[in-house]
């Protein structure tokens, strides 16, 4: 019944096209908040250089912009190409607020961006002003509808699944929005997306100070990449803690495997700063911990555990069992006549909530009502995520994150004594950190989506179902024509990019 | 949820005409920047003629583009089967037609950043592929809703696709992307012949003039085609207007001629068709005229009459099933639950609106011709 085909090469055409989407969509958000401070200082101030500097910034921001906005639309297809019937099974929910970023905010970012650039010399001062805050606003707007529907795949509220229309129909708006995950997830994107423009204006200044171009332009950019920098890391950390913490509510079995938490802690548990984990030995060698740690950040408390891997697969079982008589009661439901017999009805409505369970057994038979014993320990297993991957992806983008924080401090501390030119080994620093934030930005997404398998939309619908029923032939035609049109579409950006910067605020009229 | 004034019917056949709207606003705005790239090499020979084409929608041809965008959001939010089995059903098309507008947005920002000829040529190119794909692509899949497209449903109601690219290639369907071809060819034209100096201008005009007489022949022929032998579909069971969104529940008959049922009906729906004949005929005559604003205005008309006629031969269908045409999916039996309905049009009736307020602001302080002269001050694209 199912290609596992078209489910491996969907999954990866999605994993690619999203990690390269991912890539521009982060730096537009920082940069647009450099534009609006930029701008906000020459409009304060009226000292040109500072126009000067949102011009010349704003030319990076524009090939990036473009970046992001041709591969987003690719990301809005797929879901109908290929992932057809997760559009079918949630489009009523997840459908509504990818219309409402288009409505409210890709329209306005989108709109007035073209005025960023064309409009200098049509509209006064602060309309321009105001325009560069309306596209900033725009695509962090943005940033926020999308993480509010991906808020929705990690933690699904507000929604019941009805065996009348056979899908997931919205019951409560208000908790999608308000989806705790939801604003966690938003908060700690949004100050990625700051970090990596901070860390792009600072490394790129830091390249013009070791040339001794610039110099005007380029230590006042680093002065506000270092006070934005500072506090926006600070944020991406502390409240990636807080994404932690409501993990650890919801999503039990990701941070049990980003933790590589085989088996149940007596509480509280400890942090595994470092260790090999062994899926198949279920154990983690040579791991230094640090005591008490997890549990504090988990359950923010010292007496309640933290579930291990082992006590999730059996608590997975259960509901896979409890998931079989939804599934059974519902073949029944769809046969008989409306309106149903009451009992069937009571009976569907007291498993419906582990419906989804159930559906993970189709990867294993065509018939979930009938599994065996052994079908459904396979689907229980199944729940697992990659461990090594999370466990390492995870220790790396913390480790950069930190990092981070350092860098900005001693950035911030140079810039407050205007010390920079002194400090070349710090320049050299800051210059090659650049390729740091994307590296950090990436591996958050496979822990965040990676970490989220098997599921779609967890609890609720898993990934393989999701998937169209095409031909195999199609989606490699559409994966390989990806890739090589992506490819060939980075190596332009980057030596756009490149020529750009070595050009610098001189070279492209931007100079005083 | 639904309320007694505001019944799940009635939030059907909105959302149907929201549908309709922004697809039209589609059409008339973004048409024209599509219609121009299509074009804009054949009416600029040199490259500061194509510059000044270009600089004609470069301002404003991103927001344009995302009345597709946030059509593709609506049909997602409010026909999530519709979005489901019209997408992977053209699984192919619609990769193509991703990749044209993936050509744009970079094409468009990417190709002023360097002087060398072989690197604007190469541009030149993919912005010309960028506007003409989708115009042509989008008509051959909308003729597609008309021939029906092979879908079904299993238990599970997972949709089962089983076209091919070769599917979208019957002759009515590319009679279908010669109508949206030329309908937004003459529409980009239009504007160029309005917005663009000379010598930019008057071959505008001769080539939206052109486009104008191949659209009306297309879209006649188009006409005789449904009323004659062209099979349609209709409903002949029983449906329940407000019944739960399970597209399984009905018999469909298909009939050569059923298409112009709706027109029997309700005949006032004739005035879709002559607004796009006359809007055609009118852009001909006002262009001759030299009146390109007004010609402009006709041939935002003719976007409107003709998506309008598609959409009113169509109802209730949204995408006929050719392989089980009982399948078949229509407004009563494919929509969102009332309540996404709902929200999503209080969303819709606020926001929409503000957009039409704020990108007429943006026009407004746009206006004018670019000429020869004026686009030498930030010619180069930096």
């Amino acid at each position: 019944m199912i290609d596992f085909d078209v489910v491996t090469l969907s999954r990866l055409q999605f994993a690619l096209t999203a990690l390269y989407h991912f890539l521009f969509v982060p730096l537009t958000l920082g940069l647009s908040m450099f534009l609006l401070i930029m701008e906000s200082v020459y409009v304060m101030t009226g000292r040109d250089i500072w126009k000067r500097m949102t011009q010349f910034w704003g030319v990076l921001f524009g090939i990036n912009f473009a970046m992001g906005v041709a591969t987003g639309i690719t990301m809005e297809f797929q879901f109908g190409t290929n992932w057809a019937y997760y559009a079918h099974y949630v489009g009523d929910i997840f459908g509504a607020p990818l219309a409402l970023e288009g409505l409210i905010a890709f329209f306005l970012e989108s709109t007035f961006v073209g005025l960023f650039f064309f409009g200098w010399n049509k509209v006064s001062k602060i309309t321009h002003l105001l325009i560069t805050a309306l596209v900033a606003l725009g695509s962090s707007l943005s940033a926020l509808w999308i993480l509010i529907a991906n808020g929705w795949m990690q933690h699904p509220v507000g929604a019941q699944f009805n065996y009348h229309t056979m899908r997931m129909e919205l019951t409560s708006f208000s908790e999608v929005l308000f989806n705790p995950v939801a604003q966690a997830k938003f908060v700690h994107t949004i100050a990625a997306g700051y970090v990596m423009g901070s860390i792009f204006v600072l490394s790129i200044s830091a390249w013009y100070l070791l040339r001794g171009r610039n110099v005007a332009i380029a230590k006042r950019s680093m002065a506000v990449a270092a006070s934005f920098g500072l506090a926006c890391s600070i944020s991406v950390v502390v409240l990636g803690d807080e994404s932690g913490y409501l993990d650890g509510e919801d999503q039990k079995m990701k941070v049990a495997a980003i933790e590589a938490e085989w088996t149940t802690e007596a509480p509280p548990a400890s942090f595994t700063v470092f260790g090999f984990p062994d899926v198949r030995a279920r154990v983690t060698h040579a791991a230094v911990k640090v005591p008490w740690l997890l549990g504090l950040i988990a359950t923010r408390s010292i007496d309640r555990p933290v579930l291990g891997i082992d006590d999730l697969v059996a608590r997975a079982r259960s509901r896979i069992v409890a998931g079989i008589e939804a599934y059974s009661a519902l073949q029944l439901l769809r046969a008989s006549p409306d309106p149903p017999d009451a009992a069937l009805l009571r009976r569907f409505q007291a498993h419906q909530a582990d419906l989804g369970y159930a559906l993970l057994l189709l990867r294993f038979t065509d018939d979930p009502a009938a599994a065996t014993s052994k079908q459904i320990d396979a689907a229980a297993g199944s729940t697992v995520p990659n461990v090594p991957v999370l466990f390492w992806c995870f220790r790396l983008m913390v480790g950069l994150g930190l990092f981070f924080i350092a860098l900005f401090a001693t950035a911030f501390y140079l810039a407050t004594r205007h010390r920079f030119e002194r400090h070349p080994w710090f320049l050299k620093l800051a210059f090659f950190s650049l390729p740091l934030p994307w590296i950090a930005i990436e591996v958050g997404w496979i822990v965040a989506e990676y970490g989220r398998q098997p599921w779609a939309v967890d609890g609720v619908l898993p990934t393989f179902l999701g998937v169209s029923r095409t031909s195999v032939g199609n989606v490699w035609a559409s994966l390989l024509g990806f890739v090589i049109f992506y490819s060939a579409l980075a190596v332009v950006d980057a030596f756009l990019l490149v020529r750009t910067i070595r050009r610098g605020p001189d070279g492209l009229g931007f100079a005083s | 949820m639904s309320s007694a004034w505001l019944d799940y019917a009635t939030l059907r056949v909105i959302w149907w005409l929201i549908l309709g709207v922004l697809l039209i606003g589609f059409a008339i705005s973004d048409g024209f920047d599509l219609g121009l790239g299509a074009s804009f090499t054949f009416l600029g020979r040199t490259d500061a003629e194509r510059r000044a084409l270009l600089s004609s929608v470069e301002p404003v041809w991103e927001g344009n583009q995302v009345w597709f965008v946030l059509g593709g959001g609506c049909a997602f939010a409010a026909w999530p089967l519709l979005y489901a089995t019209a997408f992977s059903g053209l699984y192919l098309a619609m990769f193509l037609v991703l990749v044209a507008l993936i050509l744009r947005p970079v094409g468009f920002t990417f190709r002023g950043k360097l002087a060398h000829r072989r690197w604007r040529t190469a541009w030149d190119i993919a912005l010309t592929l960028g506007g003409g794909m989708p115009a042509l692509l989008l008509g051959i899949g909308f003729a597609n809703l008309f021939l029906g497209v092979p879908f079904e449903f299993d238990r599970m109601q997972r949709p089962i696709v089983t076209g091919s690219f070769f599917n979208l290639l019957h002759p009515f369907a590319l009679l279908g992307g010669v109508i949206s071809f030329s309908m937004l060819v003459m529409h980009g034209n239009a504007y160029a012949a309005l917005k663009v100096g000379e010598p930019m201008a008057s071959r505008a005009r001769t080539v939206a003039q052109f486009a104008s007489a191949v659209f009306l022949a297309a879209f006649l022929g188009a006409g005789i085609w449904v009323s004659s032998t062209l099979a349609g579909y209709e409903v002949t069971s029983a449906m329940d207007h407000a019944g739960p969104s399970d597209p399984t529940h009905k018999t469909v008959a298909v009939v050569a001629g059923a298409w112009l049922d709706n027109f029997h009906t309700w005949p006032w729906m004739w005035a879709a068709p002559v607004c796009a004949v006359l809007g055609a005929v009118g852009a001909h005559l006002l262009l001759r005229l030299q009146r390109p604003g007004a010609a402009f205005m006709a041939s935002a008309l003719v976007q409107a009459g003709t998506i309008l006629t598609g959409g009113f031969a169509l109802f209730p269908f949204l995408l006929p099933s050719s392989t089980r045409p009982d399948q078949s999916l229509t407004v009563w039996d494919a929509s969102s639950s009332a309540k996404t309905l709902l929200i999503m049009l209080a969303a819709a009736l606020v926001f929409l609106p503000v957009i039409i307020a704020y990108t007429a602001w943006v026009f407004r302080i746009l206006r004018g011709r670019v000429t020869l002269e004026n686009i030498e001050d930030h010619g180069g694209g930096y």
